[in-house]
């Protein structure tokens, strides 16, 4: 019979299934860092049990981790016990750290595919719901809970109802200036924060398989923000390419005997999916988000729904709330409106594929006066590739701030923060109110277009600039 | 994780959608290292002004007295966002035991079956019904008959849950050690396939 891509890798991995009941999924590898992994350490601890394959989990610092002087001891004392406790379970444990101070420290889900641990094929998991992010190798990759994290130290499994799947289909060349978080952007402001629910979703058509693996990363990245359990993009040679020499990679004969098998890893021609949606490139443009979640989007050229317009109440109220924390107006423009932070990085868009795309567009420019710019890149590697290419003399000169490795920004956890009432134009995945710190307001688009408010000082069309040059 | 088979309780109403699970437990209380303590936080920033525990916002829902009980009803895909598990330890610390809403975001609802705390989906209709009622009227919520009832109008409604679910709520029984039980199996399919 006909399969979907999913089909075959989870089937694959199926160690049983309970009657009327979830699977007993088997996982091939576990990222796990210091925010969601302590309890489960705890956990299993209390049931005197040991890691069942702890050569399988792979551990990481990224979310609580100070971007500035990592050298010097953490200043938060709660954080530096999150990260020394991560540290102490790793060694008791048995678990391979690349903790602050390691070459290979950095967001997991940026780590895991510049190591090439992610590989076509695999089931992966983490506690963070941006997991989905290494389905962009055709992988099973989904975020977890830290019970599920205790299962899988526990058995190297988890229970799961098998879900739906969705296929979206983009055809077609993408416009001047627009770029792959722009496309995913696109999908949410489409179907809306719910709209994947239930669904593990695969990308699929000629946009997509004209992208890199770090664009395709970004896409994936986001699925979850449509509530999907993960997305997912079948390999092909950009993939392996991709993968071939990298430390984790198989090499020699091991390489062609999984080459061979990464082929057979695609969604059969007359393989059904329970949901199908099509998309034509050509009618994406620059997105921004302009609410308090990732579906609340739109052209950056657009103007906000007029609150009169929608009939739902639930989604009235909601658009009403959501414009009251961000301060903006039902019918408004964005274009042209002042904001004085501009953050780049996170395991959406901190790749070098990210800052190269940055570094073009402000070469020769400066910052404007009024906005602070952080440029964080997603790990070590990253920030190593980004001196050795000099695109930091490209930043510095631009008046960009370079910081060390590390989720930031992202999320309010960590010293960076954005202060309550200011916008904040961030490549990041989330604009959920208080996100990137109590009272900040978050406006989510590209790193085109990020980059480009940074040299303009207000929302701008990065259109413009690019016909400029 | 404690056994729940019944419940009976007045509720509190959260008639706001897409509550995501940075609303539920914002980041920078997620540095403990233990499962304990969450519910100080819970909502932190809805519920109080500049994070500050002696300036209650008093049109936030959990200040208001009138409301109280061990059932929070929310509005449409509840728990979206980050998969925190903090957020359902808030929600179980505070004295909650069942969110009710139309719609569930996935990983919050697992989160949420593996802690002992019942995510009740309804209709929009029966949502709407319950957000209409007085602050003292309660709800029954019977695990093993999979119903949900307003006692003052009879209204029932079933929701769904997994048979496998149910059989770990009404014993208290977890997922691990399901798993570690079914090590001899996990074995044999690592010696087959890996
Ligand atoms: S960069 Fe942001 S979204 Fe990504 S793992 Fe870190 S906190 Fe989560």
């Amino acid at each position: 019979m006909a399969q979907t891509l999913f089909d075959k890798i989870w089937d694959a991995h199926v160690v049983e299934k309970i009657p009327n009941g979830p699977s007993v999924l088997y996982i091939d590898k576990h990222f796990i860092h210091e925010v969601t992994s302590p309890q489960a350490f705890k956990g299993i601890e209390k049931r005197g049990l040991p890691l069942f394959r702890p050569k399988q989990t792979i551990a990481t610092a990224d979310h609580n981790v100070p971007t500035l002087n990592q050298h010097l001891p953490i200043k938060d004392q709660l954080s530096k016990m999150q990260v020394d406790q991560l540290i102490e379970n790793c060694e008791k444990h048995g678990v391979e750290l690349y903790g602050l101070g390691h070459p290979y420290q950095g967001i997991v889900h940026v780590i895991g595919p510049e190591l090439g641990i992610t590989q076509p094929g695999m089931t992966i998991v983490c506690g963070d719901s941006h997991t989905s992010t290494h389905g962009a190798f055709g992988t099973i990759a989904f975020g977890i809970g830290t019970s599920e994290v205790e299962m899988v130290f526990a058995s190297q499994c988890v229970l799961q109802t098998k879900p739906k799947t969705m296929r979206i289909n983009i055809e077609g060349n993408l416009p001047n200036g627009v770029v792959s978080k722009d496309i995913i952007l696109y999908i949410i402001a489409k179907i809306s924060a719910s709209g994947a629910t239930g669904y593990f979703v695969e990308y699929a058509g000629s946009t997509i398989r004209s992208l890199s693996m770090e664009a395709r990363m970004t896409i994936c990245n986001m699925s979850i923000e449509m509530g999907a359990r993960g997305g997912m993009i079948a390999p092909d040679e950009i993939t392996f390419n991709y993968i071939k020499g990298r430390i984790y990679a198989p090499k020699g004969a091991d390489w062609d005997k999984q080459l061979a098998n990464w082929k057979k890893l695609y969604s059969d021609q007359d393989a059904i999916f329970d949901a199908e949606i099509n998309i034509n490139a050509a009618e994406i443009a620059p997105m921004i988000t302009y609410g308090t979640n990732p579906g609340l989007g739109m052209a950056i050229d657009g103007n906000i729904p007029l609150t009169e317009s929608i009939t739902n109440e639930g989604e009235k109220k909601n658009l009403a709330q959501a414009l009251t924390y961000m301060g903006l107006n039902s019918g408004a423009a964005l274009l042209g409106m002042p904001v004085q932070h501009v953050f780049i990085g996170s395991c959406t868009n901190s790749r070098i594929e990210d800052l190269r795309l940055v570094a073009e567009l402000v070469k020769g420019r400066k910052k404007h006066e009024s906005v602070k710019v952080m440029i964080v890149p997603g790990s070590q590697q990253v920030a190593k590739q980004v001196h050795a290419e000099g695109l930091d003399r490209i930043f510095s000169e631009a008046g960009f701030q370079i910081r060390q490795a590390g989720c930031s920004a992202c999320l309010g956890m960590n010293e960076d923060k954005i202060p309550a009432g200011e916008y904040c134009i961030s490549t990041s995945n989330r604009n959920f109110e208080g996100r990137q710190g109590a009272g900040a307001r978050t406006l989510l688009a590209s790193p085109l277009t990020a980059a480009a408010a940074a040299i303009t000082g207000v929302v701008t069309d990065v259109r413009e600039l690019i016909n400029h040059n | 994780m404690q056994a729940l088979q019944q419940i009976k309780s007045s509720f509190v109403p959260l008639p706001i959608e897409n509550v995501d699970t940075d609303q539920i437990i914002p980041a920078r209380f997620l540095k403990a290292t233990t499962r304990d303590g969450f519910g100080k936080n819970l909502f932190r920033d809805w519920r109080y002004e500049q994070d500050d525990e002696t300036k209650p916002k008093p049109d936030f829902v959990l200040n208001q007295r009138i409301f109280s009980g061990e059932i929070l009803v929310a509005g449409k895909n509840f728990g979206c966002g980050s998969s925190r598990e903090h957020a359902a330890w808030a929600l179980l610390d505070y004295g909650f035991k069942a969110v009710v809403s139309s719609f569930f975001a996935d990983i919050f609802k697992n989160n949420a079956l593996n802690n002992g705390v019942l995510p009740v989906i309804v209709s929009d209709d029966f949502l709407q019904q319950i957000f209409a009622l007085s602050a003292t009227d309660t709800i029954s919520i019977d695990v093993a008959a999979q119903t949900i009832t307003i006692d003052a109008t009879g209204a029932q409604a079933s929701f769904e849950l997994n048979p496998y679910k149910k059989t770990c709520l009404l014993n208290g029984y977890d997922d691990i050690d399901f798993l570690i039980s079914r090590k001899t199996s996990i074995e044999q399919f690592e010696l087959e396939k890996v």
